[in-house]
């Protein structure tokens, strides 16, 4: 087990260092989101519909297509001179590749969150008050949900014809309970409401989280030719 | 063969007939109500069909007989048929009876979208793969996930309207149907599942043949 | 027909390779349709053949990349598919560079030396560059390399953990003169110190340099295998033409 999760850190150290140095994709999500904001926002009536009522639908659909973003080359850059044979013929095992991606892409979609979620409280004048902890769980919560199933569809999308295409189409079906429930949570936070109504929601979360990681984990060797 | 198409379609007709004239009237609901014969129906198919798609789809990861494949894709395609005549006959079932046309907290009508969306992403994907081993895995894998997929579609929607009640006018429910309706249901779900069977035969047969040809090139002397 | 191997003079060794009637199969195609052969530790096996014969897919199910559909073969003593043990004690020089463009050829060698369990990177990944001379271009990143230094870097990649067998597919493609002749004694060197070497190329020259034996590859098979001692390129260049006329 230690070495599955040494393995998989390894990867995801190289992952970040390669993103790191050429930040494209990092950058894209991020200017992304904040346009998403200023767009959503002058798309509504701001005296029919308030920014904090706004704000929740507006965080959670641009958390999932910003990270669609950096998901995307998470294993493109496996595919651009076959360098996934080299890990594949590595001592290394095919789970640690998958939680080594997921790690990588968890770490960057932590990152757009934590510039577009201070951003949005900004722009949208936002009532934080002692919500933010329960925000960063929901946050981290929905970060994993989205990573697991976007890992391995990266990892599909890949080897087809039409990856940039396929790679939403795929993995936005199964977005929709993570942003259901999170943007339903986090509307309850900002309306002040007790943490206990958005019990439901965060335990959606979390079934999903445990159900797709271990599917996901278990399904990645399958993408693999044998 | 052809008896199974020639029967399945005969017993359509017959349910259709069945349901239109020989069926009373509900009678809060009139003559809109009769399109429950065909929405219900449906839906039990496009549920059915994607179960098998899941089932032979964890069956080919395990065997990988290519065989499986072949029923899983044809299985998917007749599938998506039918839940698209469900989505159609939905709203139009929807509107006259709770004044909108589409119900966001309606479980089974979402959650049928979403195997909509399943199916169609799986077509989509066996489309973009040319290498046959691959496009049986790939569309195994989301097989498998699709399935695991509903039930928390499911479980959002019905989340989101237990905490946001909408007000509907007579919500139709399925249980406590007198005896003659509630058997053009059954006649009406029989007939469906043998158009089920007879077109996914009939795809079936199409895939093997298509296999056939295409391996031609590549058999090993 | 099936493949004998012919007896060899030289005192049996451990083998590090053993290869029995090995199949592997894609649908109804088989790639390598029953390859038999054993290789002991310092020996070179040169495999020759057109395109399509399966030599790359051969090596691709030794290196751990593909499992075998029937047959058997065993790497330094461990069945395959043999998981990670196996896959450690194998190097692999593909057709691809295998390498990660937006890094150094210091950090794609010392990422592959830290999969293979090495702690102490550094002086390892120092003396694979240094063999191959791309020390001196350590530290930029490989896509402002040429294919020719990329392929070094590949090279350099594959040996740094100090494999027991080496597979190589193609290796000399896109070396100069110079990167060819570093890699040979590379090589050489490895075969010296016991290592097994397995290398499909199209250049009989280069091939014949190195190997100790030599195999024509046809439709999967092993058409013909001889040991090789100082066979110059021409006089084989016969038999490999006669082999792959007779098919086996």
């Amino acid at each position: 087990m230690a070495d599955i999760l040494f393995a998989a850190w390894l990867i995801a150290r190289k992952d970040l260092t390669i993103e790191f140095r050429t930040r494209s994709a990092f950058f894209s999500a991020v200017v992304f989101a904040l346009l998403s904001m200023a767009i959503f926002y002058y798309a509504w009536d701001p005296t029919a519909v308030t920014a904090t009522d706004l704000a929740p639908g507006v965080l959670w659909v641009i958390f999932t297509f910003s990270g669609l973003l950096g998901l995307h080359r998470s294993f493109g850059v496996e595919a651009a001179d076959h360098a996934i044979d080299g890990l594949l013929a590595s001592p290394v095992s095919r789970e640690s590749i998958f939680l080594g991606k997921a790690i990588a892409n968890l770490i960057f979609v932590a990152g757009v969150q934590l510039v577009a979620i201070p951003a949005l409280v900004l722009f949208y004048n936002l009532p934080l008050g002692n919500v933010a902890g329960p925000l960063v769980a929901i946050a981290v919560l929905a970060a994993i949900g989205l990573v697991a199933v976007g890992t391995l569809f990266s990892a599909m999308a890949v080897n087809t014809r039409l990856a940039e295409l396929l790679l939403p189409m795929l993995a936005l079906p199964f977005f929709v309970p993570i942003v259901t429930a999170a943007a339903q949570a986090t509307a309850k936070l900002l309306s002040g409401r007790p943490v206990i109504e958005a019990a439901a929601w965060l335990k959606l979360l979390l079934a999903f989280d445990i159900v797709f990681v271990a599917a996901c984990t278990l399904a990645y060797p399958f993408t693999v030719e044998d | 063969m052809k008896l199974l198409s020639a029967l399945a379609g005969v017993a359509v007709v017959g349910a259709v007939v069945r349901a239109a004239y020989f069926t009373p009237l509900e009678a809060k609901q009139g003559a809109a109500q009769k399109i429950f014969y065909l929405h219900v129906p449906a839906a039990w198919v496009a549920f059915l069909a994607f179960f098998l798609v899941a089932v032979a789809s964890g069956v080919y990861l395990w065997l990988r007989d290519p065989r499986l494949d072949r029923f899983a894709e044809s299985s998917a395609e007749v599938g998506v048929i039918f839940t698209t005549v469900v989505l159609i006959t939905g709203p139009l079932w929807a509107k006259p009876i709770w004044g909108t046309w589409w119900a966001w907290w309606d479980v089974r009508l979402v959650s049928t979208l979403f195997l909509w969306f399943i199916y169609v992403s799986y077509i989509v994907l066996r489309g973009a793969i040319d290498s046959p081993e691959l496009r049986a895995r790939y569309s195994a894998i989301l097989g498998i996930l699709g399935a695991l997929l509903i039930p928390f579609i499911h479980l959002s929607v019905y989340l989101f309207s237990t905490m946001h009640p909408m007000p509907i006018v007579g919500k139709p429910s399925k249980p406590s149907l007198p005896g003659e309706m509630l058997l053009t249901l059954f006649v009406s779900l029989g007939a469906f599942t043998l158009l089920y069977v007879a077109f996914v035969r009939s795809r079936y047969r199409y895939a093997v043949e298509r296999d056939a040809l295409a391996s031609v090139g590549t058999v090993n002397a | 027909m099936s493949s004998k191997i012919s007896s060899d003079a030289t005192a049996a060794a451990v083998p590090i390779v053993e290869v029995s009637e090995l199949t592997r199969a894609f649908g109804s195609r088989r790639a390598v349709a029953g390859v038999s052969f054993s290789l002991a530790a310092g020996e070179c096996l040169a495999v020759f053949g057109p395109n399509g014969a399966g030599k790359t897919t051969l090596l691709r199910v030794l290196a751990g990349l593909l499992k075998p559909t029937s047959g058997s073969a065993r790497v330094s003593g461990i069945q395959l598919p043999g998981g990670a043990l196996a896959r450690s004690r194998i190097g692999l020089i593909s057709h691809h560079t295998m390498l990660y463009e937006a890094l150094s050829p210091r950090e794609n060698v010392a990422f592959a030396a830290r999969l293979y369990g090495i702690r102490d990177a550094r002086p390892r990944v120092d003396d694979a560059l240094g063999r191959m001379a791309m020390l001196e271009r350590g530290n930029t990143p490989v896509r402002s390399l040429s294919r020719g230094m990329q392929q070094r870097v590949s090279i350099a990649r594959a040996m740094v953990h100090s494999p027991q067998l080496v597979l190589a597919d193609e290796p000399y493609n896109g070396l100069d003169d110079s990167g060819a002749r570093a890699l040979t004694a590379l090589l050489q060197e490895l075969r010296g110190a016991g290592t097994a070497i397995i290398i499909v190329t199209h250049n009989l020259a280069e091939g014949l340099s190195l190997a100790t034996r030599a195999a024509v590859m046809q439709s999967g098979r092993f058409v013909r295998q001889d040991t090789v001692d100082r066979i110059d390129a021409g006089s084989y260049t016969r038999t490999y033409r006669e082999a792959l006329g007779t098919g086996g």
